[in-house]
């Protein structure tokens, strides 16, 4: 067999396993947030179909495929079709340049388990992930629906404002690591969890986290769906296929999302200890599981918050944004700087990063309460 | 003081045609977009309809739309003898149908100048009670759902069943208890019903306390409701506010302390009331209520004495099942006031209770006749809906759902 056909092979094999977990997320994802958030709430959870209601999700895939595509008056016919299929398409894009697991070797031959492995992984990454806001922009804006296009609005606002201080956030992280690439980042933090990005970067860690949420649009940033006020915002006007779309990539961001944070802060696929066992293909397989256990753990805190946290209003989402994390995130920027220039240890750059957290959620909450207090 | 009431209530141009028109120029240059929130909204608790304003986000101008849930209960108590209309009073506020029913049943007994016994008005002040907890469970578990946080909800419905099963044991329905009776009740509550009004008691400040953690303090449900649809008291008393939305205003105004009725002036209990006039003013006024509303209940249950709860008047109240078999009298009787009704004296009363949203009042106009000449509902949501307008302008979009949330209105009692 020639080379070329070799690596195609390899290479549609990765795709089919990253493709096959982002898309085979979403039903287990989708189960999961029903399940927990039932326990959350003192009831019970999907339970009918199937044994404990575990083909649920399936179920609902199954109806929604025969559910008419209606297509309402007055839309915007071209957009209106093509959002969907804008949202969910840079999501499953994005989801390409993550490192699954450690490099392998399979006779002879060393594979890396992401299926685009280059030096701007991470950039190209980001690049990506934000064109899905095109999708919900032009969903909101071509349905003909003013809930739509308020939804739209404050989703292109909200992940304008949320992207930088994205962006800001990781860049402690480039600086400690010295690359934008994703699987070399991931490899740096091999040999047990101390030494997880997490705590040399503790603040950049919060910031990426809440940032992601927005950046997803989960509670308590879920302004552009908003059930309780634009009742579903800008995917109001869909149904059938093009609606599962919406809600395929909403929760295939939420895994993809989930792996970059695990790949950047909590060391990917790598064991939380270090040990090895020696058989190349076992110890890849171990880094999947190392690496969904920690999706899984993130899937969690997500769906924690959304049982736990009310919605934020659209000008508080922005202060939040722009007058508290932004700053935040330069000031990491900048420390992070200073000290990897000054070639001082880990540690001390993770305890900056806690005191700066500590000191901004007591200042914080020091400027509310004296607000509320002086206004009475 | 407030906008002039025909500005708030001017739906001259709220008609089909001009709600279409989406974009359009109008006052101060501004671009301002015309929502229709409603009646099929997530967040209007039921079928209210809201014609917003916008400008941005920002309310300029806020018009509710009310009638889609109107049934012409005043129109029915026209045409209904005064027992039969017992339970239309249940579907006014279907959230809190014990004390409609008492308020209604003691606006008739004030007609007839019926005293109840000593029993039944302790039983009822317990029920009344428990429809105010019940209540104000709906309150809180819908707010937060509007504000976004779904747990809430779901805690404070786990919790409203258990009245909701007390309520079930006592009257034989859960929701629409029809359990008031002109001159008593249904029947008589028994010792187990009460120790089970107690264990609940018990009970349920855990819950408050889990309630009060989950949102109290929370920093984005502060952010959400404090200082948002703010209200002074000179204004809520013009717009005719009442209830725990008018003592949140700091106006001191509860008709249990003020015109007290049952055993409320018997029974030591403090009026909840707050300065703010906000949403998180109207939330802490319901919290702390529920917490008076045990207190009250407690209080009641050590007092309820043994003794008949009817009164022992058989052309006004029903008489009991096993007496037809027996008394051509009963029998008598039981045909008359089931075929024809009672005879009351022509006159007018009219008879307010606090309802758990506010001043509940029945007016009503007697001819003399079995059946009502005119009977006025004074419905607290209704009348606190005319200061939502004033409570919204200027506010954000996502205001108006909290807002709408705090004024706490159920459809029922708007349209009737």
């Amino acid at each position: 067999m020639n080379e070329f056909l070799i690596y195609s092979l390899i290479t549609i094999a990765k795709i089919g396993v990253v493709f096959g977990l982002v898309i085979g997320s979403v039903p287990v994802v989708v189960l999961a947030e029903r399940k927990l958030l039932g326990w959350m709430q003192v009831r019970p959870g999907p339970n009918r179909v199937g044994p404990w209601g575990l083909l649920q999700t399936l179920v609902d895939a199954a109806k929604v495929f025969f559910k008419e595509n209606i297509i309402p008056d007055g839309v915007e016919p071209l957009t209106y079709r093509l959002a969907p299929i804008l949202v969910i398409t840079p999501v499953l894009i994005s989801a390409s340049v993550i490192p699954f697991g450690p490099p392998v070797t399979i006779a002879g031959r060393e594979i890396t388990l992401a299926i685009a492995d280059f030096d701007l992984s991470l950039l190209f990454f980001f690049a990506v992930a934000t064109l899905s806001v095109y999708g919900i922009v032009l969903a909101g804006w071509s349905s003909n629906n003013k809930w739509s296009l308020m939804g739209g609005l404050r989703s292109s606002a909200q992940m304008f404002s949320y992207e930088i201080t994205l962006s800001l956030s990781i860049v402690g992280i480039l600086l400690t690591s010295g690359t934008f690439r994703l699987t070399a980042i991931a490899a740096q933090q091999a040999g047990g969890f101390w030494h997880w990005n997490m705590f040399l970067q503790p603040l950049g860690f919060v910031l990426f986290l809440l940032a992601a949420i927005a950046e997803v649009n989960r509670t308590p940033f879920d302004l552009p769906e908003a059930e309780s006020e634009l009742t579903g915002g800008f995917h109001t006007e869909y149904s059938g296929m093009r609606f599962v779309m919406f809600y395929m990539s909403e929760y295939s961001s939420v895994f993809v999302m989930s792996s970059v944070i695990a790949t950047l802060f909590l060391g990917g696929y790598n064991p939380p200890f270090p040990y090895t066992f020696g058989t190349s293909w076992f110890d890849g397989a171990i880094g999947l599981f190392w690496l969904l256990a920690k999706i899984g753990a993130l899937v969690f805190f997500f769906i924690w918050l959304r049982g736990t946290l009310p919605r934020l209003r659209y000008d508080e989402l922005m202060m939040l944004g722009w007058k508290i994390l932004l700053p935040l995130a330069f000031l990491n920027l900048i420390v992070t700087a200073i000290l990897v220039a000054l070639n001082w240890p880990g540690w001390v750059l993770g305890l900056t990063g806690v005191a700066a957290l500590i000191v901004t959620d007591l200042v914080v909450s020091q400027i509310l309460w004296r607000r509320r207090r002086a206004a009475g | 003081m407030a906008e002039p009431a025909s500005d708030i209530l001017d739906l001259a141009d709220g008609d089909a045609a001009a709600l279409i028109t989406t974009v359009e120029r109008t006052y101060d240059n501004l671009e301002i977009l015309r929502v229709n929130m409603g009646p099929q909204h997530p967040s209007t608790h039921g079928v209210l309809r809201v014609v917003l304003d916008l400008d941005g986000e920002r309310v300029v101008r806020l018009r509710p739309v009310i009638g889609y849930l109107h049934s012409g209960k005043e129109k029915i108590a026209e045409t209904k003898t005064y027992h039969q209309f017992i339970p239309y009073t249940d579907r006014i506020d279907y959230l809190a149908p014990m004390a409609y029913n008492t308020g209604y049943v003691m606006t008739v007994e004030k007609l007839l100048g019926i005293e109840v016994t000593e029993r039944c008005a302790w039983l009822r002040t317990i029920l009344c009670e428990m429809a105010r907890i019940s209540s104000h469970i709906v309150f809180y578990a819908t707010h937060a759902l509007e504000l976004g946080a779904t747990s809430p909800f779901m805690y404070g419905f786990r919790d409203r069943e258990l009245l909701y099963d007390l309520f079930e044991e006592i009257a034989g329905a859960r929701f629409t208890v029809s359990y008031m009776r002109i001159g008593g009740v249904r029947r008589d509550a028994t010792d187990d019903w009460l120790a089970g009004v107690r264990k609940f008691c018990d009970y349920f400040p855990r819950a408050l306390d889990e309630y009060e953690a989950l949102l109290t303090q929370n920093e984005i449900f502060l952010q959400r409701t404090w200082n948002i649809g703010r209200i002074s008291g000179d204004e809520a008393i013009a717009l005719g506010l009442s209830g725990p939305s008018l003592r949140a205003s700091g106006v001191a105004w509860d008709i249990r302390k003020s015109h007290p009725y049952l055993w409320y002036d018997q029974i030591e209990w403090n009026m909840a009331v707050e300065d703010a006039g906000d949403c998180y003013a109207r939330y802490l006024v319901r919290m702390r209520e529920m917490r008076e509303s045990l207190r009250i209940i407690r209080q009641c249950l050590d007092r309820v004495p043994k003794g008949p709860v009817n009164i022992d008047n058989p052309k006004v109240m029903l008489p009991r099942r096993e007496e037809l078999r027996h008394s051509m009298e009963a029998l008598i009787h039981h045909f008359l006031l089931v075929s024809e009704g009672f005879w009351p004296p022509a006159g007018e009363v009219y008879h307010a209770i606090e309802a758990p949203k506010g001043e509940l009042g029945f007016y009503l106009v007697s001819d003399g006749t079995p059946k009502a000449y005119r009977l006025k509902i004074r419905a607290p949501s209704f009348c606190n809906l005319q200061s939502l307008d004033r409570m919204c302008r200027g506010a954000l979009l996502a205001d108006v759902v909290a807002i709408i949330g705090s004024l706490d209105i159920v459809m029922g009692d708007v349209d009737r």
